[in-house]
């Protein structure tokens, strides 16, 4: 399965719940696009919900890494919510722990944007 | 071939497309073969995505996604590993001209952590020149004693 991206505003707070597989080809695409899409549309407070992907390869980090600065420069914040032991590891292993905010709690990931 | 062991079963030994379906297939099938010859399950997890990575890496930068190249996918059991050997038919590959993408001035590329994710995901991963000048790499993961 290929991820689905199910999007929801928390007050200024956009809010992506993930699911499924983002992995090269169109799960990549399908991240990227929506990232684009909500830069454009003015949304500068994303918070990224990773607790149902089941799966992330390289070019998945790579359009994470992408869509935190696509937001960044657009003058916004790109954070983590929940994510897997699996995710947990990759982002340790490429050091990218140190670039993202990451929670495990919403109601904290909301309140760091304020 | 003088990074590969003698293997005492050759589980796949086939040439696929370079298409997304054969990293997804040859993915699978390498996880499966892993929990099979009794690797815990996040470590088949690791060999399924180690050959996910290098797969992409034959396909994508090895073949460029050529209808006229292929992948040759040697899947097998040595004596003490699970063991896979992925072959190309690009123009070759130069690991040490890859940037560090744990290096400060990385860590914000889009792309180029693939090999360092597989060399924390398996005990051995060697990268050579095939004979005929695309790119072979070898992974080995070792299996637990006893099983």
């Amino acid at each position: 399965m290929s991820v689905k991206l199910t999007t929801r505003q928390v007050g200024d707070v956009t809010v992506i719940d993930a699911a499924g597989r983002i992995t090269l080809g169109e799960g990549s695409s399908t991240f990227r696009d929506s990232i684009k899409d909500l830069t454009t549309k003015g949304h500068k407070k994303v918070l990224l919900n990773l607790a149902d992907v089941s799966y992330i390869d390289s070019s998945g980090i790579g359009e994470l890494v992408s869509g935190f600065t696509t937001v960044s420069n657009a003058g916004g914040n790109l954070k983590l919510l929940n994510l897997t032991k699996r995710i947990h590891d990759l982002l340790q292993i490429t050091k990218l722990y140190t670039i993202f905010e990451v929670f495990d709690d919403e109601a904290k990931g909301l309140a760091s944007f304020n | 071939m003088s990074n590969l062991e003698n293997p005492k079963n050759v589980i796949v030994d086939e040439y696929l497309e370079s298409s997304l379906d054969s990293v997804d297939s040859s993915e699978e099938r390498a996880k499966v073969a892993a929990e099979q010859v009794g690797l815990p399950e996040d470590d088949a997890y690791q060999v399924g995505y180690a050959v996910r990575e290098a797969m992409v890496n034959a396909i994508v930068h090895g073949n460029r996604y050529s209808a006229n190249k292929r992948v040759h996918f040697v899947l097998s059991r040595t004596e003490s590993s699970i063991q896979v050997l992925i072959e190309d038919e690009g123009t070759g590959f130069l690991p040490e001209r890859q940037a560090d993408p744990l290096a400060e001035e990385n860590l914000l590329s889009q792309s180029g952590r693939g090999i360092m994710i597989i060399r924390s995901f398996v005990d051995e991963f060697v990268i050579e020149k095939a004979e005929h000048g695309g790119t072979r790499v070898v992974l080995r993961k070792t299996i637990p004693p006893g099983t």
